[in-house]
C-alpha cells in the first residue's frame, strides 16, 4: 500500500492529529468549538467524535484560560495541542504564554517539561474581518523558550505538527489559513526533516528568497515567473523561526550573493529584520546587494477590500528581485 | 437543548433548569407573554402609550428586515460576513430604548439593533461587514462605541469610561449618565469580562452589563461556559444580576431603564441577563446543523419577539391592519434603499491603508507611503506604455 496520498492542508493537519491522538493517550486537542463542529476551519473535524470529549475538549470561550489550563495538563503529564480560533485572538491568552509558558522550564533549572502546542491559523487573504487576518510570528520568536514553526503545505503539515507534538518543548504552530484547502501529496511513512531545519523548495542560482508559511507558494509562483525572465531564484522555506536553520539560509545566500525575504507581516521590526542582520553579519564578503525585505506595512491589517494591496504578491517579490539583481 | 442532551447525556445545569430553557423559572421577569398578553410585575410597572408600542413594534420590524437584507447581500458576494441578529430583536430594542441620549454604549459586533435605536445608520455597519473599513464611525456622534470583535474587551472599556462619568461629579444630577456593555454568553468566560464585574464593582461605577443569553457562542451551548445561570454571577462579585425574557420587548425596556437609572444615580453596576435565542447561524460562516436541533429553533420559534407585541397590538385593538401593512412597507422600502446605497459605496483607495495610523505625523508611515505610492506609480507608466 502507498504511503502517499493527495490531502488538502487541512485534512493533513487533521490526520497528524488523529495519529497524534492514537499514538499516545496523553495527548489532548483542546480549544473553542473544536469538538462537535471540528473547529471553525475543520482541522479537528470528528476528533471529538472518534477520541470522545475526554481526550478532545470544547473548552469555555477563555483564551488565558485555555493555555493557561493546558500549562497544568502538561504539568500532569499530559500533552495537550491547543486550538487558538484566528491570530487575533491569541493574545488574551499572551500572558499566559509569554510569562509562563516560555518560562517554566528554565525556572525549574530543568525539572519541568512543557510539552504544550499552539495552534495558530495566521495571516490574511480570506477576506476575513479585522483580527482575523494576523501574523503575530515575531511576538513568540522574541520570546525566549518558545519553539516557533510554520507550515506551508500539506506534507510538511503532516509531519510537523506530529513532531510538534512530540517535542518535550511548547511548540507555537502556524498554520497559513488561506493555504487550508491546498492540495498536494503527503508523505506518511515518517521519514521527515527534522522539525528545526529549513528546506530548499526551489534550487536555482541568482537570488535566495526565503519564506515562510503562506509567502511560500507565493515565492514558488515569483520564482516560476522569473524563470521566463531568465532569473532563476532559489526558494527556501524557513519552516522553523525559532530555531532558525541559519546554516541552509547562508549556504544559499553565498552562493547566489543576493537575498530577498518575504513574509505578511509587517517589515518595521519583523522577522526579516532578523534575517537580513543575520545574513550581513555572516555573508557579508558574498554579498551583491543588501537584503531586501517584502512584508506588510507599519500599520494595521486592513479592511479586507484594501488586504491585496498590503499583502506581498507576486509583484512584489519580483519587484525587491528586480532591484537587488539591479544593484 | 444541545444535540447531546437530546440524546440523553445528563447537563450540569439540569438541576436548576430541566428543560433547558429555563422558559416558566420564577426569576425570568416578563411583562409581555408568547401569547401577547400583558402581566405586571411589582418591580418593573411599565406604561407605555399606544403610539409607543407601535414605535417598538416598527423599530422591530425594521431591524429585522435589515438584518435579513443583511444576510442577502452576504449570500451574493456583497459582504464578507454578517453576525445576524435574527431572534435577538426584543433584547436590542427594548435595552436600547431605554437609553438616555447621554448614556454610552459598547456593543459587540451583533448590536444592529441597539445601533438602530441609537440613529446610527446601518450603511455604516453594512461598509464594515463589506470589508471597506475597519468598522469607522464616529462614537460620539451617537454615542454608540465601536463594534468589538475581540471577545469581551469592551466590557473594561465600558466601566472605564463609567468611573470617568462618576469621576466627573454628575451622578445624581440631572447631567447624569452611565454606560452600558454589551456582550454574549460565552464572552461571560473570558478574563476581560470577569475583570470588569471586578472593577464596576470596587469602584460603584454605572454600568449595566447586557449579556444577551443567546444560549450558543458558535458551537458551544451554554453549559461549556456556566454552570450556573449566568445573571447568578453578579452575586458573587457584589451587584445585583436579573434575567430578563429577553424575547419580551416591554421587559428589556423596563428593566433596562431600571437598572441605567440605578447607575445614574449612583447605586451602581446591575447585570442583566437577557435570556434569548439566536435563530440563525453565527456568522453567515457558520452551519448550525452540525451542532444543533431543529426542535430547539421551532421550539423557540413560538416565542418570537416580533409577532408577540403584534399580538399584543391586534387583541387590544390598538392598531389596525393598516397600520402593520405600512410598516411592512416602510421596511421594504427602506432595506430596498439600504441595498442600493450599499452596492454604490466605493472601494477605499489603496491609499487609506496609511491614513489614521496615529494622531501626529510619524515619519516610517510617511516613508512607506511614499514608496509604496511610487510603486503603485510605477505599474502606471508601464500601463501607459511609456
Ligand atoms: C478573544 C476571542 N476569541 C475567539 C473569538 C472568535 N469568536 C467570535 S464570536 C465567538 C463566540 C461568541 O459567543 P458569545 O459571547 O456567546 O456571543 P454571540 O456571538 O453568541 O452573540 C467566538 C469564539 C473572538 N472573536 N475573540
Amino acid at each position: 500500500m502507498s504511503t502517499t496520498e493527495t490531502l488538502t492542508l487541512g485534512k493533513a493537519l487533521n490526520e497528524g492529529l488523529r495519529r497524534a491522538l492514537e499514538d499516545d493517550p496523553k495527548v489532548l486537542v483542546m480549544g473553542e468549538d473544536v469538538g462537535r463542529l471540528g473547529g471553525v476551519f475543520r482541522v479537528t473535524d470528528g476528533l471529538q467524535k472518534d477520541f470522545g470529549e475526554d481526550r478532545v475538549i470544547d473548552t469555555p470561550l477563555a483564551e488565558s484560560g485555555i493555555v493557561g489550563t493546558a500549562i497544568g495538563l502538561a504539568l500532569r503529564g499530559y500533552r495537550p495541542i491547543v486550538e487558538i480560533q484566528f491570530d487575533g485572538f491569541v493574545f488574551p491568552a499572551a500572558d499566559q504564554i509569554i510569562t509562563q509558558l516560555a518560562k517554566m522550564r528554565l525556572r525549574s533549572q530543568g525539572a519541568l517539561k512543557l510539552p504544550v502546542v499552539i495552534r495558530i491559523p495566521c495571516g490574511g487573504g480570506i477576506g476575513a474581518v479585522e483580527h482575523h487576518s494576523e501574523s503575530p510570528e515575531v511576538y513568540f520568536t522574541h520570546t525566549a523558550g518558545l519553539r516557533v514553526v510554520a507550515c506551508s503545505n500539506p506534507a510538511d503539515a503532516y509531519s510537523m505538527i506530529q513532531q510538534s507534538v512530540a517535542c518535550d518543548d511548547p511548540v507555537i504552530f502556524f498554520e497559513p489559513k488561506r493555504r487550508y484547502w491546498d492540495k498536494a501529496p503527503v508523505d506518511r511513512s515518517g521519514d521527515w526533516l527534522p522539525l528545526d531545519r529549513a528546506r530548499v523548495v526551489q534550487p536555482g542560482s541568482d537570488v535566495t528568497v526565503l519564506a515562510y508559511g503562506p509567502m511560500v507558494k507565493t515565492c514558488l509562483e515569483a520564482a516560476s515567473a522569473a524563470l521566463e525572465e531568465e532569473r532563476s531564484l532559489e526558494v527556501i522555506d524557513l519552516r522553523s523561526l525559532n530555531p532558525l536553520d541559519f546554516g541552509t539560509v547562508e549556504e544559499s545566500v553565498r552562493r547566489t550573493g543576493r537575498c530577498v525575504v518575504v513574509h505578511e507581516a509587517p517589515v518595521f521590526s519583523g522577522y526579516g529584520a532578523e534575517l537580513a542582520a543575520r545574513i550581513s553579519e555572516k555573508c557579508f564578503y558574498h554579498l551583491e546587494a543588501p537584503v531586501l525585505r517584502v512584508g506588510g506595512f507599519s500599520t494595521p491589517y486592513p479592511a479586507n477590500r484594501l488586504e491585496e494591496h498590503y499583502l506581498p504578491d507576486l509583484d512584489r517579490v519580483m519587484d525587491a528581485v528586480d532591484r537587488v539583481m539591479e544593484w | 437543548m444541545t444535540i447531546d442532551s437530546a440524546r440523553g447525556a445528563p447537563s450540569p445545569g439540569a438541576a436548576d433548569d430541566p428543560s433547558g430553557l429555563a422558559e416558566a423559572s420564577p426569576e425570568l421577569i416578563q411583562l409581555l407573554t408568547p401569547e401577547g398578553v400583558r402581566v405586571e410585575h411589582p418591580d418593573y410597572p411599565l406604561d407605555l402609550t399606544p403610539e409607543e408600542v407601535r414605535g417598538l413594534y416598527r423599530d422591530l420590524v425594521m431591524v429585522r428586515r435589515i438584518d435579513m437584507e443583511a444576510v442577502a447581500l452576504t449570500r451574493q458576494g456583497e459582504l464578507g460576513l454578517w453576525a445576524s441578529l435574527l431572534g435577538q430583536e426584543a433584547a436590542q430594542v427594548g435595552s436600547g430604548r431605554a437609553l438616555a441620549e447621554r448614556d454610552m454604549v459598547f456593543p459587540t459586533y451583533r448590536e444592529h439593533g441597539v445601533a438602530w435605536t441609537r440613529g446610527l445608520d446601518p450603511l455604516k455597519v453594512l461598509a464594515m461587514f463589506r470589508g471597506l473599513s475597519n468598522c469607522g464611525w464616529d462614537p460620539a456622534e451617537h454615542n454608540f462605541h465601536l463594534y468589538t470583535v475581540v471577545i469581551g474587551s469592551q466590557t473594561l472599556h465600558a466601566t472605564g469610561y463609567a468611573m470617568g462619568i462618576q469621576r466627573d461629579g454628575v451622578l445624581g444630577t440631572e447631567n447624569a449618565a452611565a454606560t452600558i456593555a454589551y456582550f454574549g454568553d460565552g464572552a461571560t468566560s473570558q478574563g476581560d469580562v470577569n475583570e470588569s464585574f471586578v472593577f464596576a464593582s470596587v469602584f460603584n461605577a454605572p454600568i449595566v452589563f447586557f449579556c444577551q443569553n443567546n444560549q450558543w457562542a458558535i458551537s458551544e451551548p451554554l453549559e461549556k461556559q456556566s454552570r450556573i445561570p449566568l445573571y447568578r454571577r453578579a452575586q458573587g462579585f457584589g451587584f445585583p444580576g436579573l434575567r430578563v425574557d429577553g424575547n419580551d420587548v416591554f421587559a428589556c425596556l423596563a428593566v433596562t431603564r431600571k437598572a441605567l437609572e440605578a447607575a445614574r444615580s449612583g447605586q451602581g453596576p446591575t447585570l442583566i441577563e437577557a435570556f434569548t435565542y439566536r435563530m440563525g447561524a453565527h456568522t453567515t460562516t457558520d452551519d448550525p446543523t452540525r451542532y444543533r436541533l431543529e426542535a430547539e429553533l421551532e421550539a423557540w420559534k413560538l416565542k418570537d419577539p416580533i409577532e408577540r407585541v403584534k399580538a399584543y397590538l391586534v387583541r387590544g385593538d390598538l392598531a389596525d391592519p393598516a397600520f402593520f401593512d405600512e410598516v411592512d412597507a416602510e421596511a421594504k422600502q427602506y432595506a430596498a434603499d439600504l441595498r442600493r446605497r450599499c452596492l454604490a459605496l466605493p472601494d477605499p483607495q489603496p491609499m487609506e491603508i496609511f491614513r489614521n495610523v496615529y494622531a501626529e505625523p510619524h515619519a516610517l508611515i510617511s516613508e512607506e507611503q511614499e514608496q509604496f505610492a511610487a510603486y503603485l506609480e510605477s505599474f502606471e507608466t508601464e500601463g501607459s506604455g511609456s
